[in-house]
């Protein structure tokens, strides 16, 4: 199979973070895991130590002692096996539990500058922007410095919300509001995944966290805003017919013509989006072309069916999605 | 103590009538009808290992779809079916059958100083209906309706709107079945370990073994109510149209997750658990020393399993519970690791004040000790609920439990092999194979695994059928999925080594290790009988009481204790260990394959929905029962 996309743009790595909360996570995970090492080294030690005195008996022992060395071991087993793991999983409960969890945790309601309401579908992310109009799919712009109050929900089946470099993730759950904080004090662009399997194309279910400077993420919020551009050539408007007679209309909406399908993503600015089809394919004319009718080429079992067109009918529509800005 | 004391006879007249009260059928009939707990410890063993090369070879197809970006050697569905399979079978079919099943089976009576297990017909019953629920889930792969939700099966994704078909079906039927087969297996441990004892093996004198399989044990009998009402449930909602876990209907999802994880969390500590029973009989025995601390290593054993019934929710912490919640689930993940690094340490201190000899057995039970520590330390780094929400469901998750139950529970598995092969063949391995096969193993897991910490860090999540190229994932898979041919080659040569030894390996004799417990000092293979004569227990290692043992030798020349005057088995009190009373054992008996079909009926008609066939094979089941309990064993007062 000829593909796809090279990550798109943005990275996903835990160990690279661009928040408060991830970087916390972070450093706790170096410090983890130079204890962690320190441990594996002491027992593989005592196990070398082991192999190197084989063949030997016991330690500084009586050769009579029918127990050798048991006394020192209780020493041993008792202050290394319960005193000192003891102290130190509640040196790791205090910062992990009690310290970093604070900034991880679903923030306080009003700690937060604004709402982006997150909702997993199989298989792609949808992305609204509470008192505006704006939907948008696969890719989330938010601005820099602000923190956000993300809140995940589900349209189907339990996916979780995942950007590493910005937050931990949270479980999108049928029925329940769950949320975190996103918030990045840096413009970039930051990838993410659904983390909770989720059926078929749960490998297929990206989405990219666009962090835009205040004043250029207000001017985007306005245009994503917006109904759909009207169709200006000939051309588009064959598109858009085609389009909204054509099986395209009952399963996605555009807003401002008569396209209101629930089950495919929101397309009103698909034309100013990166990426389609969850990070699966760029969005270009080729690309997009294909995909319209051999989507079950890139994401075999996805809800949406191949569609039949003829050369023209694709060349009108390809048109009319491009000028959707 | 009374005892019957029969008039002495020479000791090979007296085998002689011991051999022909015990011995099976010959013959295929004699393996179908078999009560004895060395059979039926074989059968498991035999059936496991098919299972396991079938989870084995799941698990190569998915790390040769993953060994580059973009491939696809298979598609998404069969995937999510093979990954799903690969779960159960090594979770269900492989690891619990084989330390309970086949090592249980085999060793306990042995180590007890007993003839047989508690029940001996339910043993049976217990391995049947094992196999057909084995051949039950397996069916579901080759019709094209395998389970594909994963092995903890999450709702909605399970339920019928989203996964229509029989595949979940499969797999609800599938665990009931097969979690029959552990309980009473679980049920028959404990009333064994409790009552099957030699007279004089109180508490502190049973061996380490006995604790960590009586341990596991309880786990099961008490986790799997858990799974098996989840599992109901969903049954009901998937066909009937009960609504348990539609949200939309009043049910709760996370319901599901709670359920499962009360039998899930406490099932982690099940598999290792005999691990560390199969450890605490290798140590002793190649370091010629008593495991250290045994009072403290015994407690630790119950403990590990006890707490673990408390910490279930920390496979939940990115559902959004409260924040309290997880933080007292993280609590209680901190208190479990005590009973862990106690064990480590004794194990440890037993390998240098004792007198090592690095031969296979004791060199899987040292890389299992660096395994166990390894998948340990990155399992306490889970208690950090930050972290945890951070790198769960992703590759960091599946390399810390992969170091756990490869690492931990196969490990010793395969050690055990090697340690009881003699015991069980009368054959001597080959020892320098042996070595080469534990460091293939050792070298291969590790590169399977270990990468797999590096790329979760770097946001692979699990269960994805492929991924991109441009998230710098490549290299990791890559080693993995190397390091998984490295890992099956070293099984080949382990499993070729113990085939050509069974055939070419010198005699081994009774006791080739000097082993510390009771099953050293009868021949290998044991005789039918187990025990010529019921031995005497002053200690829990009781094979190095040499009066003792020369003590039962006297005994079998006077024909004390010898009870051969029918199938018998003396029974003990649960703490003391002292003598209670003769039992009569039962024979060879055809009810328990009979039963295990009728119950396999039951469940096939619940699959296809013949409701009333169901009912119907349900009262085959009874009449079969009936038939079993019209020859009911006597018992004698001793």
């Amino acid at each position: 199979m000829p593909t796809v996309l090279a990550g798109c743009g943005g990275s996903q790595d835990t160990l690279h973070p661009h928040s408060h909360a991830a970087a916390d996570i972070a450093n706790l995970f170096w410090v983890m895991m130079a204890v962690s090492f320190g441990g594996l080294a002491l027992i593989t030690g005592l196990l070398v130590l082991a192999w190197v005195r084989r063949g030997r008996r016991g330690f500084g022992s009586d050769p009579d002692d029918p127990h050798p060395g048991e006394k020192p071991s209780w020493f041993v087993v008792v202050g290394m096996g319960v005193i000192f793991p003891l102290m130190v999983v509640i040196a790791l409960f205090i910062v992990g539990d009690w310290a970093i969890i604070n900034v991880t945790q679903a923030p306080a309601a009003s700690s937060t500058d604004m709402t982006v309401d997150a909702i997993g579908h199989q298989w792609y992310w949808e992305f609204r922007y509470p008192g505006t109009k704006a939907v948008t799919d696969d890719e989330m712009h938010i601005p820099v410095g602000t923190r956000v109050n993300l809140v995940a929900t589900t349209a189907d089946v339990i996916h979780s919300f995942w950007v590493p470099e910005l937050n931990r993730k949270i479980d999108t759950i049928p029925g329940q509001q769950n949320r975190i904080l996103l918030y990045s004090n840096k413009v970039g662009v930051y990838r993410g995944q659904c983390a909770e399997y989720c059926g078929l194309q749960h490998a297929h279910m990206g989405m990219l966290v666009f962090v835009q400077p205040k004043a250029q993420f207000r001017a985007w919020l306005k245009q994503q805003s917006a109904p759909a551009a009207t169709p200006t050539t000939g051309q588009q408007r064959r598109g858009e017919q085609v389009f909204l007679n054509g099986p395209c209309s009952s399963c996605h909406t555009i807003r401002g013509t008569s396209a209101r399908g629930y089950v495919g993503p929101d397309l009103t600015h698909l034309a100013s989006r990166t990426t389609l089809a969850g990070l699966t394919i760029p969005n270009q004319k080729g690309y997009l072309g294909r995909w319209i009718v051999n989507s079950q080429h890139y994401k075999p079992g996805n809800q949406m069916p191949d569609i039949r067109l003829t050369g023209q009918q694709l060349q009108a529509l390809l048109a009319y999605l491009e000028s959707l800005k | 103590m009374a005892t019957t004391v029969p008039p002495p006879a020479p000791a090979e007249e007296v085998l002689d009538r011991l051999e022909r009260m015990w011995q099976s059928r010959p013959g295929v009939l004699g393996w179908v009808m078999t009560t004895d707990h060395k059979r039926i410890g074989l059968l498991y063993f035999w059936t496991t290992l098919v299972l396991f090369a079938a989870g084995g070879a799941e698990a190569l197809i998915i790390r040769t779809q993953l060994i580059q970006p973009n491939q696809h050697v298979v598609g998404p569905a069969t995937y999510d079916e093979l990954f799903t399979m690969h779960g159960l079978t090594m979770i269900f079919f492989f690891i619990i059958p084989m330390t309970t099943g086949a090592f249980g089976n085999y060793l306990l009576p042995l180590m007890l100083g007993a003839r047989d297990m508690a029940f001996p017909r339910m043993n049976a019953l217990s391995y049947w209906v094992f196999l057909a629920s084995g051949i039950f889930i397996y069916v579901s792969l080759f019709i094209g309706q395998a389970p594909n939700a994963g092995w903890f099966d999450y709702v909605p994704l399970a339920s019928a709107k989203y996964d229509p078909g029989h595949a979940i079906d499969f797999y609800c039927l599938g665990i009931i079945f097969n979690g029959i087969s552990s309980s009473l297996t679980s049920a028959n441990f404990i009333v064994t370990i409790l009552k099957m004892r030699a007279p004089g093996m109180s508490f502190n004198r049973m061996p380490l073994f006995c604790f960590a399989f009586l341990a596991a044990s309880w786990g099961l009998l008490f986790a799997l109510p858990s799974l098996t009402a989840d599992t109901i449930f969903l049954f009901l909602d998937r066909n009937v149209g009960t609504h348990f876990f539609d949200v939309a209907r009043g049910g709760s999802t996370l319901l599901w997750q709670h359920l499962f994880w009360i039998f899930g969390h406490p099932e982690v500590y099940i598999l290792i658990v005999p691990a560390f029973g199969i450890a605490t009989e290798i140590i002793p025995a190649f370091t010629q020393r008593r495991v250290v601390a045994f009072p403290l290593v015994a407690v630790a054993e119950l403990l590990v399993v006890f707490i673990g019934f408390g910490v279930w929710a920390h496979h939940m912490f990115a559902t959004g519970m409260p924040t309290v919640t997880v933080v007292f689930f993280a609590a209680a993940t901190a208190v479990v690791v005590i009973p862990s690094t106690i064990q480590v340490f004794a194990w440890c201190m037993t390998f240098i004040t004792g007198n090592a000899r690095f031969k296979t057995p004791l060199l899987f039970i040292a890389g299992f000790i660096f395994m166990f520590v390894a998948g340990g330390l990155t399992g306490i780094m889970f208690l950090a609920v930050p972290f945890d929400q951070q790198v769960t469901d992703t590759y960091f998750v599946i390399a810390h439990f992969h170091y756990i139950i490869f690492g931990a529970a196969v490990f010793p598995i395969f050690g055990g092999m090697y340690f009881w092969f003699p015991k069980v063949t009368g054959k001597l391995y080959f020892e320098l194979p042996g070595q080469i096969s534990f460091w293939i193993i050792f070298i291969g897991t590790n590169l399977l695994f270990f990468p797999m910490h590096i790329v979760g860090l770097e946001g692979m999540p699990r269960r994805n059928y492929t991924y991109p190229s441009g998230l710098g994932w490549g290299p990791e898979n890559l080693a993995e999925s190397i390091g998984s041919y490295i890992t099956t080659l070293g099984i080949v040569v382990l499993l070729v080594n113990l085939l050509v030894s069974y055939f070419r390996g010198a005699p081994a004799g009774p006791d080739p290790w000097h082993g510390a417990t009771l099953e050293w000092t009868i021949p290998s293979p044991p005789p039918d009988y187990n025990f010529a004569v019921i031995p005497k227990v002053s200690s829990a290692y009781a094979n190095w009481d040499y009066a003792d043992r020369e003590e039962d030798r006297r005994k079998l020349a006077a024909g004390i204790m010898v009870l051969e005057q029918g199938h018998e088995q003396p029974v003990s009190s649960p703490v003391d260990g002292w003598w209670s009373e003769i039992v009569e054992m039962p024979h060879d008996s055809p009810w328990p394959i009979l039963l295990a079909l009728a119950m396999g009926l039951v469940f096939v008609l619940l699959l296809v929905h013949v409701w009333l066939g169901a009912l119907f094979a349900l009262g085959v089941v009874a009449l079969t029962l009936l038939g079993w309990h019209g020859e009911e064993p006597q018992v004698r007062e001793a």
